[in-house]
Protein backbone atom coordinates (compact mmCIF):
# COMPACT_ATOMS: atom_id res chain seq x y z
CA UNK A 1 0.00 0.00 0.00
CA UNK A 2 1.20 3.43 -0.75
CA UNK A 3 1.49 6.14 2.42
CA UNK A 4 0.26 9.47 0.88
CA UNK A 5 3.53 10.97 2.17
CA UNK A 6 5.79 8.85 0.73
CA UNK A 7 3.80 8.74 -2.94
CA UNK A 8 3.98 12.64 -2.78
CA UNK A 9 7.74 12.84 -2.71
CA UNK A 10 8.64 10.06 -5.36
CA UNK A 11 7.14 12.29 -7.96
CA UNK A 12 8.92 15.72 -9.22
CA UNK A 13 7.37 19.04 -8.75
CA UNK A 14 5.66 20.97 -11.37
CA UNK A 15 8.19 23.81 -10.42
CA UNK A 16 11.67 22.80 -10.69
CA UNK A 17 13.98 26.16 -11.70
CA UNK A 18 17.08 23.70 -12.32
CA UNK A 19 15.10 22.52 -15.27
CA UNK A 20 14.63 25.90 -16.70
CA UNK A 21 11.66 24.85 -19.27
CA UNK A 22 9.43 24.40 -16.13
CA UNK A 23 9.79 27.97 -14.90
CA UNK A 24 7.29 29.44 -17.47
CA UNK A 25 4.89 26.20 -17.35
CA UNK A 26 4.56 24.71 -14.54
CA UNK A 27 1.15 25.81 -12.76
CA UNK A 28 1.67 28.19 -10.00
CA UNK A 29 -2.03 28.02 -8.67
CA UNK A 30 -2.73 24.27 -6.92
CA UNK A 31 -4.30 21.66 -8.41
CA UNK A 32 -7.92 21.14 -7.39
CA UNK A 33 -8.50 17.74 -5.57
CA UNK A 34 -11.42 15.75 -6.41
CA UNK A 35 -12.60 12.64 -4.97
CA UNK A 36 -9.76 9.65 -6.27
CA UNK A 37 -13.26 7.50 -6.99
CA UNK A 38 -14.28 9.79 -9.41
CA UNK A 39 -11.11 10.10 -11.68
CA UNK A 40 -10.52 6.46 -11.22
CA UNK A 41 -13.81 5.77 -13.06
CA UNK A 42 -12.46 7.95 -16.37
CA UNK A 43 -12.46 4.60 -18.15
CA UNK A 44 -9.19 4.70 -20.31
CA UNK A 45 -9.92 4.89 -24.07
CA UNK A 46 -9.76 2.18 -26.22
CA UNK A 47 -6.53 1.73 -28.57
CA UNK A 48 -8.12 0.41 -31.52
CA UNK A 49 -6.95 3.81 -33.38
CA UNK A 50 -3.63 3.57 -32.27
CA UNK A 51 -1.58 1.27 -34.84
CA UNK A 52 -0.32 -1.78 -32.85
CA UNK A 53 1.61 -4.48 -35.12
CA UNK A 54 3.87 -6.97 -33.85
CA UNK A 55 6.94 -5.78 -35.45
CA UNK A 56 6.54 -2.45 -33.86
CA UNK A 57 8.23 -3.76 -30.93
CA UNK A 58 11.66 -4.60 -32.27
CA UNK A 59 13.31 -0.95 -33.47
CA UNK A 60 15.79 -2.76 -35.07
CA UNK A 61 14.39 -4.53 -37.87
CA UNK A 62 12.05 -1.46 -38.70
CA UNK A 63 14.56 -0.85 -41.93
CA UNK A 64 16.45 -2.34 -44.57
CA UNK A 65 19.70 -2.93 -42.55
CA UNK A 66 20.04 -3.37 -38.78
CA UNK A 67 20.82 0.42 -36.97
CA UNK A 68 24.52 0.94 -35.94
CA UNK A 69 25.21 0.65 -31.86
CA UNK A 70 24.93 -1.86 -28.87
CA UNK A 71 22.00 -4.22 -29.30
CA UNK A 72 19.51 -4.32 -26.23
CA UNK A 73 16.10 -6.04 -25.05
CA UNK A 74 14.42 -3.90 -22.81
CA UNK A 75 11.36 -6.01 -21.35
CA UNK A 76 9.14 -5.80 -17.61
CA UNK A 77 6.42 -5.81 -16.37
CA UNK A 78 3.84 -3.33 -15.99
CA UNK A 79 1.88 -3.63 -12.63
CA UNK A 80 -0.78 -1.33 -10.93
CA UNK A 81 0.30 -0.48 -7.40
CA UNK A 82 -1.71 -3.38 -5.24
CA UNK A 83 1.39 -5.31 -7.45
CA UNK A 84 -1.50 -7.12 -9.99
CA UNK A 85 -0.63 -7.29 -13.73
CA UNK A 86 -1.61 -4.43 -15.91
CA UNK A 87 -2.59 -6.06 -19.14
CA UNK A 88 -3.38 -5.92 -22.74
CA UNK A 89 -2.18 -1.35 -22.23
CA UNK A 90 -0.41 0.27 -24.62
CA UNK A 91 2.99 0.69 -24.28
CA UNK A 92 4.56 2.99 -26.39
CA UNK A 93 8.63 3.89 -26.32
CA UNK A 94 10.75 6.44 -28.15
CA UNK A 95 14.46 7.20 -28.00
CA UNK A 96 17.67 8.69 -29.62
CA UNK A 97 20.02 6.71 -31.75
CA UNK A 98 23.23 5.62 -30.85
CA UNK A 99 25.21 8.39 -31.79
CA UNK A 100 22.61 10.30 -29.40
CA UNK A 101 20.26 11.89 -32.31
CA UNK A 102 16.26 12.07 -32.47
CA UNK A 103 15.41 11.41 -35.87
CA UNK A 104 13.02 14.13 -35.03
CA UNK A 105 13.40 17.23 -37.09
CA UNK A 106 13.41 19.71 -34.17
CA UNK A 107 16.68 17.80 -33.05
CA UNK A 108 19.81 19.63 -34.14
CA UNK A 109 22.33 17.90 -32.57
CA UNK A 110 25.41 17.57 -34.91
CA UNK A 111 25.86 14.07 -34.60
CA UNK A 112 24.98 11.18 -36.92
CA UNK A 113 21.27 9.99 -38.11
CA UNK A 114 21.69 6.37 -38.63
CA UNK A 115 19.54 5.53 -41.62
CA UNK A 116 18.24 1.94 -39.94
CA UNK A 117 16.86 3.60 -36.95
CA UNK A 118 14.16 5.78 -36.18
CA UNK A 119 13.91 4.92 -31.98
CA UNK A 120 10.06 4.71 -32.06
CA UNK A 121 8.20 1.42 -31.08
CA UNK A 122 4.70 0.34 -29.66
CA UNK A 123 3.51 -3.17 -28.22
CA UNK A 124 0.76 -4.57 -25.89
CA UNK A 125 1.50 -6.32 -22.68
CA UNK A 126 0.42 -9.54 -22.70
CA UNK A 127 -1.62 -11.69 -19.99
CA UNK A 128 0.56 -11.47 -17.15
CA UNK A 129 1.86 -7.48 -17.80
CA UNK A 130 4.97 -8.41 -19.72
CA UNK A 131 6.37 -5.73 -22.46
CA UNK A 132 9.50 -6.65 -24.45
CA UNK A 133 11.26 -4.34 -27.11
CA UNK A 134 14.39 -4.97 -28.84
CA UNK A 135 16.68 -1.82 -29.63
CA UNK A 136 20.08 -0.26 -29.79
CA UNK A 137 21.04 1.27 -26.33
CA UNK A 138 20.76 5.03 -27.21
CA UNK A 139 23.54 7.94 -26.52
CA UNK A 140 23.91 10.54 -24.23
CA UNK A 141 23.49 13.68 -25.98
CA UNK A 142 24.07 17.89 -25.29
CA UNK A 143 21.13 20.26 -24.27
CA UNK A 144 21.24 23.77 -23.76
CA UNK A 145 19.34 23.67 -20.18
CA UNK A 146 22.98 25.25 -18.33
CA UNK A 147 26.55 24.97 -19.76
CA UNK A 148 27.62 21.72 -20.50
CA UNK A 149 24.46 20.00 -20.17
CA UNK A 150 24.45 16.54 -21.08
CA UNK A 151 21.64 13.73 -20.86
CA UNK A 152 21.98 10.82 -19.36
CA UNK A 153 20.86 7.77 -21.88
CA UNK A 154 17.40 6.94 -21.26
CA UNK A 155 14.06 5.78 -23.23
CA UNK A 156 10.82 8.25 -23.13
CA UNK A 157 7.79 5.52 -22.34
CA UNK A 158 4.28 6.07 -22.48
CA UNK A 159 1.42 4.00 -20.51
CA UNK A 160 -2.10 4.02 -20.52
CA UNK A 161 -3.29 1.33 -17.53
CA UNK A 162 -6.93 0.99 -17.01
CA UNK A 163 -8.00 4.70 -16.26
CA UNK A 164 -7.10 8.66 -16.29
CA UNK A 165 -5.29 8.01 -13.27
CA UNK A 166 -2.62 5.17 -14.47
CA UNK A 167 -1.44 7.36 -17.58
CA UNK A 168 2.17 7.64 -17.34
CA UNK A 169 4.54 9.35 -19.39
CA UNK A 170 8.42 8.74 -18.12
CA UNK A 171 12.24 7.78 -18.92
CA UNK A 172 13.69 4.92 -17.95
CA UNK A 173 18.10 5.41 -17.67
CA UNK A 174 20.34 2.77 -17.74
CA UNK A 175 22.38 1.88 -14.75
CA UNK A 176 25.71 3.33 -13.72
CA UNK A 177 25.16 6.12 -16.05
CA UNK A 178 27.97 8.92 -14.31
CA UNK A 179 25.54 11.59 -16.33
CA UNK A 180 22.38 10.83 -13.47
CA UNK A 181 23.62 12.61 -11.24
CA UNK A 182 23.86 16.26 -12.80
CA UNK A 183 20.48 15.62 -15.03
CA UNK A 184 18.46 17.93 -13.74
CA UNK A 185 14.88 16.16 -15.00
CA UNK A 186 15.68 12.83 -13.10
CA UNK A 187 17.33 14.46 -10.09
CA UNK A 188 14.19 16.68 -9.93
CA UNK A 189 12.84 13.41 -7.96
CA UNK A 190 14.04 14.80 -4.14
CA UNK A 191 14.27 10.89 -2.87
CA UNK A 192 16.81 9.07 -4.45
CA UNK A 193 14.39 6.04 -3.94
CA UNK A 194 12.30 7.84 -6.82
CA UNK A 195 15.17 7.93 -8.88
CA UNK A 196 16.41 4.09 -8.47
CA UNK A 197 12.84 3.39 -9.89
CA UNK A 198 13.67 5.12 -13.62
CA UNK A 199 16.89 3.36 -13.86
CA UNK A 200 16.66 -0.36 -15.62
CA UNK A 201 19.04 -3.15 -13.92
CA UNK A 202 20.93 -5.00 -16.46
CA UNK A 203 19.66 -8.57 -16.30
CA UNK A 204 21.46 -11.70 -17.27
CA UNK A 205 18.22 -13.46 -17.58
CA UNK A 206 17.11 -12.05 -20.94
CA UNK A 207 20.32 -11.55 -22.14
CA UNK A 208 20.63 -13.27 -25.33
CA UNK A 209 23.73 -15.20 -25.66
CA UNK A 210 25.59 -13.97 -28.97
CA UNK A 211 22.86 -11.33 -29.91
CA UNK A 212 21.46 -8.73 -27.04
CA UNK A 213 22.07 -7.27 -23.98
CA UNK A 214 19.14 -7.53 -21.34
CA UNK A 215 17.81 -4.85 -19.73
CA UNK A 216 14.64 -5.35 -16.65
CA UNK A 217 12.63 -2.57 -15.86
CA UNK A 218 8.69 -2.73 -14.18
CA UNK A 219 6.64 -0.07 -14.56
CA UNK A 220 4.38 0.32 -11.60
CA UNK A 221 1.11 2.54 -12.43
CA UNK A 222 -0.56 4.69 -9.75
CA UNK A 223 -3.84 2.37 -8.92
CA UNK A 224 -7.29 2.96 -7.15
CA UNK A 225 -5.88 3.37 -3.92
CA UNK A 226 -3.15 5.55 -5.04
CA UNK A 227 -3.60 9.31 -3.94
CA UNK A 228 -3.54 12.00 -6.17
CA UNK A 229 -0.82 14.12 -6.36
CA UNK A 230 -0.64 17.62 -5.80
CA UNK A 231 1.21 20.58 -6.95
CA UNK B 1 5.86 2.45 -5.33
CA UNK B 2 4.21 4.37 -8.82
CA UNK B 3 6.71 5.09 -10.92
CA UNK B 4 7.73 8.69 -10.89
CA UNK B 5 6.65 10.82 -14.06
CA UNK B 6 9.34 12.61 -16.17
CA UNK B 7 8.74 15.08 -18.92
CA UNK B 8 7.46 13.79 -22.74
CA UNK B 9 10.38 15.69 -23.72
CA UNK B 10 10.70 17.79 -26.64
CA UNK B 11 11.30 15.03 -29.35
CA UNK B 12 8.04 12.92 -29.22
CA UNK B 13 6.70 14.33 -32.61
CA UNK B 14 7.95 11.44 -34.51
CA UNK B 15 6.78 8.67 -32.27
CA UNK B 16 3.30 9.59 -30.70
CA UNK B 17 1.47 11.24 -33.32
CA UNK B 18 -0.34 8.79 -35.61
CA UNK B 19 -2.89 9.18 -38.37
CA UNK B 20 -5.80 10.41 -37.68
CA UNK B 21 -5.06 11.09 -34.02
CA UNK B 22 -7.05 13.93 -33.74
CA UNK B 23 -9.45 13.01 -34.93
CA UNK B 24 -11.97 10.40 -33.43
CA UNK B 25 -15.50 11.65 -34.72
CA UNK B 26 -16.19 10.57 -37.63
CA UNK B 27 -19.64 11.92 -39.85
CA UNK B 28 -22.14 12.32 -37.49
CA UNK B 29 -22.35 15.82 -35.03
CA UNK B 30 -18.91 15.83 -34.95
CA UNK B 31 -17.32 19.03 -32.84
CA UNK B 32 -14.33 20.93 -33.85
CA UNK B 33 -12.36 22.13 -31.14
CA UNK B 34 -9.38 24.23 -31.39
CA UNK B 35 -7.00 25.92 -29.41
CA UNK B 36 -3.81 27.07 -27.77
CA UNK B 37 -1.27 25.83 -24.98
CA UNK B 38 0.13 28.50 -23.92
CA UNK B 39 3.22 29.23 -21.08
CA UNK B 40 3.24 32.22 -17.93
CA UNK B 41 4.50 34.92 -20.73
CA UNK B 42 1.49 34.29 -23.19
CA UNK B 43 3.93 32.27 -25.50
CA UNK B 44 2.67 29.15 -27.37
CA UNK B 45 3.63 26.61 -26.54
CA UNK B 46 4.78 24.57 -29.82
CA UNK B 47 6.11 21.45 -28.21
CA UNK B 48 3.43 20.12 -25.91
CA UNK B 49 0.78 17.40 -26.56
CA UNK B 50 -2.84 17.22 -25.65
CA UNK B 51 -4.86 14.14 -25.33
CA UNK B 52 -8.52 13.82 -24.44
CA UNK B 53 -10.39 11.09 -23.28
CA UNK B 54 -13.76 10.13 -22.55
CA UNK B 55 -15.75 7.32 -23.10
CA UNK B 56 -14.87 4.94 -26.12
CA UNK B 57 -13.15 8.94 -28.05
CA UNK B 58 -9.10 8.91 -27.70
CA UNK B 59 -7.66 11.76 -29.42
CA UNK B 60 -4.25 13.20 -29.56
CA UNK B 61 -2.71 16.30 -30.80
CA UNK B 62 0.86 17.89 -31.00
CA UNK B 63 0.86 21.65 -31.31
CA UNK B 64 2.21 23.63 -34.22
CA UNK B 65 4.45 26.01 -34.77
CA UNK B 66 1.66 28.56 -32.75
CA UNK B 67 1.39 26.20 -29.80
CA UNK B 68 -2.40 25.14 -31.81
CA UNK B 69 -3.84 22.01 -31.95
CA UNK B 70 -7.57 20.93 -32.89
CA UNK B 71 -9.73 17.90 -31.75
CA UNK B 72 -12.72 16.33 -33.69
CA UNK B 73 -14.84 14.77 -31.37
CA UNK B 74 -18.54 13.71 -30.63
CA UNK B 75 -19.70 15.46 -27.78
CA UNK B 76 -20.52 13.35 -25.09
CA UNK B 77 -22.93 12.75 -22.81
CA UNK B 78 -23.21 13.41 -19.32
CA UNK B 79 -21.55 10.57 -17.39
CA UNK B 80 -22.43 10.33 -13.34
CA UNK B 81 -19.49 9.71 -11.41
CA UNK B 82 -19.07 6.38 -9.24
CA UNK B 83 -20.61 7.36 -6.63
CA UNK B 84 -24.09 8.43 -8.60
CA UNK B 85 -23.92 12.14 -8.67
CA UNK B 86 -24.68 13.29 -12.51
CA UNK B 87 -22.36 15.64 -14.02
CA UNK B 88 -22.11 17.83 -16.85
CA UNK B 89 -20.77 17.16 -20.28
CA UNK B 90 -17.28 17.52 -20.26
CA UNK B 91 -13.60 16.21 -22.06
CA UNK B 92 -11.09 15.00 -19.91
CA UNK B 93 -7.86 16.70 -21.61
CA UNK B 94 -4.29 15.44 -20.18
CA UNK B 95 -1.23 17.97 -21.37
CA UNK B 96 1.91 17.34 -21.73
CA UNK B 97 5.11 19.40 -22.73
CA UNK B 98 9.05 19.94 -22.22
CA UNK B 99 9.01 21.89 -19.06
CA UNK B 100 6.14 19.87 -17.59
CA UNK B 101 7.92 17.18 -15.40
CA UNK B 102 4.27 15.44 -14.90
CA UNK B 103 1.64 16.04 -17.08
CA UNK B 104 -1.32 18.10 -16.27
CA UNK B 105 -4.89 17.05 -16.61
CA UNK B 106 -7.82 19.62 -16.94
CA UNK B 107 -11.54 19.31 -18.23
CA UNK B 108 -13.47 20.53 -20.77
CA UNK B 109 -17.20 21.75 -20.41
CA UNK B 110 -19.66 22.88 -23.16
CA UNK B 111 -20.75 26.48 -23.18
CA UNK B 112 -24.08 25.40 -24.12
CA UNK B 113 -25.22 23.80 -20.94
CA UNK B 114 -25.09 26.18 -18.80
CA UNK B 115 -28.15 24.65 -16.53
CA UNK B 116 -26.09 21.47 -16.50
CA UNK B 117 -22.61 23.22 -15.54
CA UNK B 118 -24.34 24.68 -12.56
CA UNK B 119 -24.87 21.64 -11.24
CA UNK B 120 -21.79 19.85 -12.27
CA UNK B 121 -19.93 18.91 -8.81
CA UNK B 122 -16.57 18.46 -10.64
CA UNK B 123 -17.37 22.77 -11.19
CA UNK B 124 -18.48 23.22 -7.99
CA UNK B 125 -15.57 22.37 -6.57
CA UNK B 126 -13.77 25.09 -8.63
CA UNK B 127 -13.04 28.78 -7.73
CA UNK B 128 -15.95 30.62 -9.03
CA UNK B 129 -13.61 32.98 -10.57
CA UNK B 130 -11.75 30.61 -12.70
CA UNK B 131 -14.48 27.99 -13.94
CA UNK B 132 -14.78 29.90 -16.84
CA UNK B 133 -11.38 28.66 -17.95
CA UNK B 134 -12.45 24.99 -17.85
CA UNK B 135 -15.79 26.06 -20.39
CA UNK B 136 -15.09 26.09 -24.36
CA UNK B 137 -16.10 29.41 -25.85
CA UNK B 138 -18.03 29.52 -29.12
CA UNK B 139 -16.77 30.74 -31.97
CA UNK B 140 -18.12 30.70 -35.39
CA UNK B 141 -18.51 27.13 -36.42
CA UNK B 142 -15.90 25.70 -33.55
CA UNK B 143 -15.22 25.15 -29.87
CA UNK B 144 -12.66 27.36 -28.61
CA UNK B 145 -10.63 26.27 -25.78
CA UNK B 146 -7.15 27.74 -24.87
CA UNK B 147 -5.15 26.25 -21.80
CA UNK B 148 -2.86 28.33 -19.97
CA UNK B 149 -0.46 26.53 -18.05
CA UNK B 150 0.63 29.78 -15.75
CA UNK B 151 -0.55 33.16 -15.20
CA UNK B 152 -3.65 35.29 -14.39
CA UNK B 153 -5.89 33.43 -16.97
CA UNK B 154 -3.46 29.82 -15.75
CA UNK B 155 -6.11 26.88 -16.56
CA UNK B 156 -7.69 25.08 -13.55
CA UNK B 157 -5.95 21.51 -13.33
CA UNK B 158 -6.34 18.70 -11.32
CA UNK B 159 -4.62 16.36 -9.15
CA UNK B 160 -4.30 13.17 -10.77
Amino acid sequence: MTSPGEAEEFEPPYLYPDYKSTVLRAPSRPLVRLPEEWFHNARGPAFGRIPVRSEDADLTQQHQGEPLGERIAVSGRVLDSDGAPVRNTLVEVWQANAAGRYVDPVDDHPAPLDPNFTGAGRCLTNSDGWYRFVTVKPGAYPWRNHPNAWRPAHIHFSVFGPDLGSRLVTQMYFPGDPLMASDPILQSIADPRGIDLLVAAFDWETTTPNWALGYRWDIVLRGRNATPRGI
Amino acid sequence: MPTPSQTVGPFFGFALPFPGDSSPAVGGEALRIEGQLLDGEGAPVVDGLLEVWQGDQFARCRTDAEGAYHFTVHKPSPTPESDGIPTASHLNVSVFARGLLRHLVTRLYFPDEQAANAADPVLARVDPGRRATLVARRDGAVLRFDVHLQGADETVFFAH
